[in-house]
């Protein structure tokens, strides 16, 4: 029978693979940020499953792992969405697959 | 493994699944919301307290929040004519179901050995934070500066330019 670890770590598997289906499948380019998130997400839940079932939780390796990555992710989704509401701007555009050329 | 973990994995599966497949992208915001509730749940559950708030406050409070704004900034709420799903759909399809199998094999080959701790860790926020501005404090340092220069570079970037008169 399957532990508990194995059971979160299915869990941030299943996770990460549906970000990861969502950035590589759908068109617009908010979706795929989504997808990204949910992605950093799942890896989050690994470091704090680790964290909570691994030899030193004292030492708050994981946890600290966990809340550094939340915070660079928020930065990410800011610069993200920003480029995104940009392009928009300049080309009227948010499909992935219509954005052809670099300069506005 | 008891019946709270599964109601919320099936939770964040279920939002994710519903983030990824939905056709509005308002839905889709709104069910990637459910799904980091279900994340900070299961964080809670992992007895996080701290990321668990941390998750709400940041995801639900923020991101979340950015997602809708920019899906309303950018007339994403109408259908595209072309379908949702790019052409290629499938070949990304067939990328995440192979790499869920070759992690699920690996999880569940590998975590036999891994070392099982059961008791409940003995961790306040007060460790937390005196963690923080100790061993930490060059790291957190660094992030205070990417986050500073993360939300005036996307403010930067997103600015209306004005129209330069063309050399």
């Amino acid at each position: 029978m399957t532990t508990p670890l194995a059971g979160y770590l299915l869990v941030a598997a299943l996770l990460f693979a549906i970000g990861l289906a969502g950035a590589l499948v759908r068109r617009n380019a908010i979706l795929v940020l989504i997808g990204i998130e949910l992605m950093l997400n799942a890896a989050n839940l690994n470091l704090i499953a680790f964290w909570r079932f691994g030899p030193h939780p004292e030492a708050l390796t994981g946890m600290m792992f966990a809340i550094f990555s939340i915070a660079v992710a928020a930065a990410e989704a800011a610069v993200g969405l920003g480029l995104v509401i940009s392009i928009y701007r300049h080309t009227n555009i948010t499909e992935l697959d219509k954005i052809n050329r670099m300069k506005g | 493994m008891n019946v709270v973990f599964y109601l919320l994995a099936a939770l964040t599966i279920g939002g994710g699944l519903a983030a990824v497949l939905l056709k509005h992208l308002v839905h889709c915001a709104l069910a990637t919301t459910v799904a980091f509730a279900g994340l900070a749940l299961l964080f809670l559950q992992l007895d996080a307290q701290f990321a668990g708030f941390a998750q709400i406050l940041v995801y639900i409070g923020a991101v979340a929040i950015l997602i809708v704004f920019a899906i309303l900034l950018t007339r994403g709420s109408e259908l595209p004519k072309g379908g949702v799903f790019s052409p290629s759909w499938f070949v990304g399809l067939v990328i995440a179901a192979g790499i869920f199998a070759v992690l699920a094999w690996a999880v569940l080959e590998s975590v036999r050995a891994v070392p099982q701790q059961t008791a409940i860790p003995d961790v306040t926020v007060r460790d937390i934070g005196n963690a923080l501005v100790g061993r930490y404090v060059l790291p957190l340092e660094i992030v205070a500066l990417l986050l500073t220069a993360a939300t005036i570079g996307a403010v930067i970037v997103a600015m209306h330019e004005k129209e330069r008169p063309k050399p």
